[in-house]
């Protein structure tokens, strides 16, 4: 156990050196490389980032250092060199003695990988004992020791409790205290806090930077967030499709970056420095670098967004009235109790919650889990009823709508879910799912709606090639295109945009959320636009709404919520956003 | 814990209650109505007339129903019309037989399977797991009857290695203070009758077990392999877990929570096997008495045994239940 | 193959059917052409397949196939007290304790079981259905009187449900039918519920809704058609329990007919008795039954295998 701290980039030998390493999957239609020549090295206290987007291979390199590739993977070249030794050639034994001890790892997902049936303190205290640090008593006062050092409030008590009794904040930080509990040289984190909200994320960051520091650890750190690796690392590396496209120190990339993928990532980055997507709207006024926004393989992502098109419907009549108007709308859920004798409870998921959407123009409610923000967008898709309050689309109240006036609301509202795998029915081609609305509302006949499919297909710049395909075909983009375009095959007024691009790669999300500005200005949409991702919301929206744990904390103009916020929550959401202050991509 | 095992006692109370009711109609749909199931098929009209007045066959229905009900709840059962005995005492004079002979064969299923299942999953895709599926498969399709026949005939009337029908030896004079064969010759220190009573409930056991034994075998070898690839196990090889703590702590005792409801479930097949397995090697249990009761039509034995059977049944998988929360922390605090 | 064709029932667009397009009844055919895929490289699908095929055909062609007629006692004058003939040029699988053909008798069988085991599981998989259908679609107090009603048959052991119920309606084959469909109907009741309660869920099905399609056209048209295949591999095996089930019930006496009907169970019966002098007659139709469900089985597991999700999405 070596304590003594080492200055980034102080020593002579890498710590870690990895040279063209290469990993191979066997699979049933044959061997696919999945990390081809990949070589960087990792100094003793030095925090390198590896980033790419899914599929890049960056966790599948961090997976074959500490020697737990699946098993029907293998390093297939290169080496892995730790403190000089070459892991590739170590034996099963020899591996196992070395994880844990000398290389740890914190893992990406909180709520999967804790041993659900063992108590937290015992998983502290295993790792202690098989990795000979100490054992009994000594070892369960060192787990105390630990979680606290972990940042585990009343860690004495919450090591007698189970996984399940912690948040996922907590969890992480039980798994920091594992990775970290037999005090290795390097430590391998996998996305440590992506499965987290904001401010737990930073705060579980914070602790781990300061404890890696203090104890001289040396990081690998997986990410795919641009502005966290930004922020946190010394050193990083880009990965993409399975190969290292660049390599360096952290601001030199982040402000200079040399190859053109990075440069696609840095410019499809939100950041809080990001500005608006401006179309024509107000000519002249267009403050997004224009030609970082189209993707260099040169897919039509914008095509018809000429400044010239003539937009039909010109936003913001300022005196029209609004097309939404939620007043003192609350949704109390009851949580039935178990049992016969088991009493029920309320739970308030939105509590008193008023705004308006003006026409044409997008309102974005943002908050972290539990904050209410989804209940919000099921209610306004009249798919849940408010327990209160009153919803009126167009005038005309839609909470306690009959059937026929359901349908015509139904016709102006659609919505676009987040998970573009769980939004497509696996049963219905690409044609069938756009057509489908239309065949229900009885518009045109069998020609016609083959013709406005195809139109719709056109408007989300897919290929026509793809209508008989299955969602189990597509790509994500693709499949958020498909329920875009189903969505405006009713050609509705508001479209109900939950998450809608959160489950996405950072260049397709940007690539959509460029195509929903695209489409917001020629079709003149309103948006209400549910998302937890402050970066994205300032991108999209012209009028944000804060909600946290039901109700609504601050609301304004989005300029003025990010520029000068006025409550302590909505501040300390903007500052949890890693490189919130990064203005990733721009030369300095 | 207690507060769930208080739950579920009371939710049983619903379901028996709604079992005796169908019970109760179920005798009142049969071809020669209630009279048949004490008087029997060949009653006379007379006499049918007469147990009618007599026990209020003629009132209304929800009427009888209570009357029913509450002879039920002081104990009375009716009366068998094949041996004219009360039918709670004949339940009782068998059930130590049946469960003898179930948690014998609970034992070979559950001390086999799992292990078979467990090997089978560490060496997936080998000639173990190959052999280990193909025989649980067989396991799972061959009925239970048609099993018991073949240890029959091969182990009893081939071999003569077993006793091939009873409990015991009729020439074994043995005092049987509790009802539990072996368990009496332990007792009594008559160690012979003991060894006896053992001896006639192999067979049958094995007959009994094999069907669970395939089942939890197939369920633990499945769940095995889904353990093995959960995040957490990664995650215990990557803290430097000892080979021993990541099979035992984290694989094994993970994939014994579908693996124990699983057990649970057996019961009932258990129970089910039992008429068949007890009938073909007449083993006096209360399994060959229903079976005997089928064929006699003796309604008032089936009324009587199958609503008694529900609650043991029902209180079996209370205990399973309740167990359930002692390898799964998860289900304590719900 | 008859895969994709299992989807058509739902596949009738409540809307308008008529005006379909040729796409619409390819809908579901990417799932159920990988499916088949998958099952024409799996050795145990084959198996199962061909065991299935070669009972079918044996039950439908039986007056083709058995040398002589259901009930028919050709050996009646050659059966002694102590001795059963065995095989011989006439009877190549010899005859039983009252003078039939074992052969023919069961090529017989094997009609009566298909029989019994397909109108039994399709009156459990019908009422399953219908029960999970309802409960799946209105949930609240439907639900739960559903899911009572539902408990309480699993209350009692499967057999003894079947029993019960066989005894009521008396000795025949159609009560057989009866007892085994009725016990099945809660396993397909649960097994359709909870498979619709998890695709409720989802968010193309809240898409559906927002579409303003009704409540009967979701459920039909996207909830049904992604919840039934879990049903259909459970009928499969279900099949092969049905078989085995309906050999147990003739087993206990409660089969009806007379001891030379030709059924696998009631044949092993009677064969209980001469288990000394000719054990080959407990044999033969006990391998028959244990084939018969191990055909259903290697099937259906296959089935279940290829349509598993969790492998499909990759």
């Amino acid at each position: 156990m070596t304590d003594a701290p080492q200055h980034p980039a102080g020593g002579t030998e890498p710590l870690l050196s990895i040279r063209d390493l290469e990993v191979t999957f066997r699979t049933e239609a044959g061997s696919a490389t999945a990390v081809r020549g990949v070589s960087f090295d990792v100094r003793a206290g030095q925090t390198v980032a590896v980033v790419g987007e899914s599929g890049s291979g960056k966790s599948t390199t961090a997976a074959a250092v500490i020697g737990l590739l699946a098993g029907n993977g293998s390093v297939t070249a290169g080496q892995i060199l730790f403190e000089g030794e070459d892991l590739v050639a170590l034996g099963p034994e020899a591996m196992h003695r070395l994880r844990g001890s000398r290389i740890g790892m914190v893992p990406q997902d909180p709520m999967s990988n804790l041993n659900p049936v063992r108590r937290v303190g015992a998983q502290v205290d295993e790792t202690l004992e098989d990795n000979g640090v100490a054992r009994g008593a000594a070892a369960r006062a060192r787990t105390v020791e630990l979680l606290t050092e972990a940042g585990l409030p009343d860690a004495e008590r919450r090591a007698q409790q189970y996984p399940h009794e912690f948040s996922g904040g907590m969890r992480q930080r039980a798994l920091i205290a594992m990775g970290l509990a037999a005090r290795p040289r390097l430590l391998i984190a996998d996305e440590p806090t992506s499965a987290l909200d904001v401010t737990v994320q930073r705060t579980i960051l914070d602790g781990l930077t300061d404890l890696t520091d203090r104890l001289g650890v040396a990081v690998l750190l997986i990410t795919h967030d641009l502005g966290l690796a930004a922020e946190r690392a010394d050193r990083v590396v880009v990965m993409y499709r399975g190969e290292v496209v660049e390599e360096g120190d952290a601001r030199t990339i982040l402000t200079a970056p040399r190859h053109e993928y990075t440069r696609r990532l840095l410019a499809a980055a939100p950041s809080l420095a990001s500005r608006r997507i401006e179309l024509a709207r107000h000519g002249g006024h267009v403050d997004e670098p224009a030609p970082a926004d189209v993707p260099p393989d040169g897919s039509p992502e914008h095509r018809g967004t000429a400044p010239a098109s003539a937009s039909p419907a010109l936003a913001a009549d300022a005196s029209a009235p609004p097309l939404v108007e939620v007043e003192h709308v609350t949704k109390v859920f009851t949580i039935r109790g178990r049992g016969l004798l088991g009493r029920s409870s309320g739970f308030t998921a939105v509590d008193d919650v008023s705004f308006v959407v003006p026409r044409g123009r997008t309102l974005a409610v943002v908050g972290e889990s539990g904050s209410g923000k989804s209940t919000v967008a099921r209610m306004m898709l009249a798919l849940l009823a408010p327990t209160s309050g009153t919803i009126r689309f167009d005038g005309t109240d839609v909470t306690q709508p009959d059937r026929s006036a359901e349908v015509a609301f139904r016709r102006r509202v659609q919505p676009i879910f987040q998970d573009p795998y769980a939004s497509l029915d696996p049963l219905f081609t690409v044609y069938r799912t756009v057509e489908e609305p239309l065949r229900v509302h009885g518009i045109g006949d069998r020609a016609q709606r083959h013709a406005r499919v195809r139109e719709l297909l056109d408007q989300v710049a897919l290929p026509a090639g793809l209508l008989r395909r299955y969602p189990a075909e597509l790509s994500g983009g693709q499949r958020q295109r498909v329920a875009i375009a189903r969505a405006l095959a009713l050609e509705p007024d508001l479209v109900v945009c939950d998450e809608a691009v959160s489950a996405l790669d950072v260049i397709v999300q940007s690539q959509i959320l460029h195509l929903l500005a695209d489409l917001q200005e020629r079709l003149g949409l309103t948006y209400l636009f549910i998302s937890h991702d402050l970066a994205v919301v300032r991108q999209i929206a012209d009028e944000v709404c804060v909600m946290q744990e039901g109700r609504i904390v601050e609301r304004g103009t989005v300029d003025d919520v990010f520029d000068t916020p006025r409550t302590t929550y909505t501040r300390t959401l903007l500052d949890a956003i890693p490189g919130r202050d990064l203005d990733l991509g721009r030369p300095a | 814990m207690t507060r769930l095992i208080l739950r579920r006692l009371a939710l049983l109370v619903p379901t028996l209650l709604g079992l005796s009711v169908l019970l109760f109609l179920w005798v009142r749909a049969l071809p020669g109505g209630p009279a048949t199931a004490l008087l029997g098929e060949r009653a006379t009209p007379e006499a049918v007339a007469r147990i009618n007045q007599l026990y209020g066959f003629d009132r209304p229905l929800p009427q009888q129903y209570l009357t029913w009900l509450g002879q039920l709840l002081q104990g009375n059962f009716g009366v068998s019309t094949r041996t004219g005995r009360p039918v709670l005492d004949e339940f009782l004079a068998r059930f130590p037989a049946t469960i003898e002979l179930s948690l014998l064969g609970l034992l070979v299923a559950v001390g086999l399977g799992i292990p078979l299942g467990y090997v089978a999953a560490r060496r997936q895709g080998r000639l173990v797991d190959h052999a280990a599926v193909v025989a649980s498969l067989l396991g799972v399709t061959i009925p239970v009857f048609f099993l018991a026949f073949l240890l029959k005939w091969l182990f009893a009337v081939q071999l003569g290695w077993f006793p091939s029908a009873g409990r015991q030896s009729s020439a074994m004079i043995a005092t049987h203070p509790t009802g539990f064969y072996v368990l009496d010759g332990v007792l009594t220190r008559e160690w012979d009758a003991s060894w006896n009573a053992l001896t006639h409930l192999v067979l049958p056991a094995l007959a009994l077990g094999t069907i669970p034994l395939a089942i939890i075998a197939r369920i633990t070898r499945a769940s095995v392999i889904d353990v093995q690839h959960a995040d957490y196990v990664r995650t215990a090889r990557a803290k430097g877990l000892s080979g021993p703590h990541v099979r035992g702590r984290v694989i094994l005792h993970n994939a014994m929570l579908p693996v124990s409801t699983t057990i649970g479930l057996q019961i009932g097949l258990l129970l089910s096997g039992a008429v068949l397995t007890e009938t073909v090697f007449a083993f006096p249990g209360v399994g060959k008495f229903l079976a005997d009761a089928v064929f006699d039509l003796d309604y008032a034995v089936l009324q009587g045994f199958i609503l008694l059977i529900a609650v043991v049944y029902a209180l079996v998988n209370l205990a399973v239940d309740v167990s359930y929360g002692l390898i799964d922390p998860r289900m304590r605090t719900r | 193959m008859s895969a994709p064709e299992v989807y058509e029932v739902p596949q009738q667009g409540p809307v308008d059917a008529g005006a379909a397009l040729a796409e619409d009844r390819r809908a579901g055919e990417a799932l159920w052409r990988v499916a088949l895929r998958r099952l024409v490289r799996n050795p145990a699908a084959i198996l199962g397949a061909l065991v299935v095929v070669a009972f079918v055909l044996v039950a439908l062609l039986a007056p083709v196939i058995a040398p002589f007629g259901p009930g028919e006692l050709p050996g009646r004058a050659d059966v002694r007290p102590t001795f059963i003939p065995g095989p011989s040029a006439d009877h190549p699988l010899g005859i039983d304790r009252y003078g039939a053909d074992l052969f023919s008798q069961l090529v017989w069988g094997a009609r009566a079981s298909l029989l019994i085991g397909v109108l039994a599981t399709l009156l459990g998989l019908a009422g399953g259905m219908l029960l999970g259908l309802v409960a799946g679609t209105f949930g609240g107090w439907v639900d739960s009187a559903a899911m009572r009603l539902v408990d309480l048959m699993l209350a009692v052991p499967s057999l003894l449900l079947a029993v019960s119920i066989a005894a009521v309606a008396g000795q025949s084959p159609s009560s057989v039918v009866l007892a085994i469909g009725v016990v099945q109907v809660p396993v397909f009741a649960r097994l359709l519920r909870g498979s619709m309660l998890a695709q409720k869920g989802q968010d193309y099905v809240l898409a559906a809704r927002s579409l303003g399609l009704s409540r009967r056209t979701v459920t039909m048209s996207h909830v049904l058609p992604n919840s039934v295949s879990p049903v259909i591999v459970q009928a499969t095996l279900l099949l092969a329990t049905a078989v085995i089930e309906a050999a147990a019930l003739s087993f206990l006496g409660l089969g009806g007919g007379s001891p030379t009907t030709a059924e696998w169970g009631r044949m092993l019966v009677a064969a209980q008795n001469e288990l000394e002098i000719a054990p080959r007659l407990a044999l033969w139709p006990g391998i028959c039954i244990s084939v018969t469900a191990l055909g259903f089985t290697l099937f259906g597991e296959a089935l279940r295998e290829a349509l598993d999700p969790r492998s499909r999405r990759r």
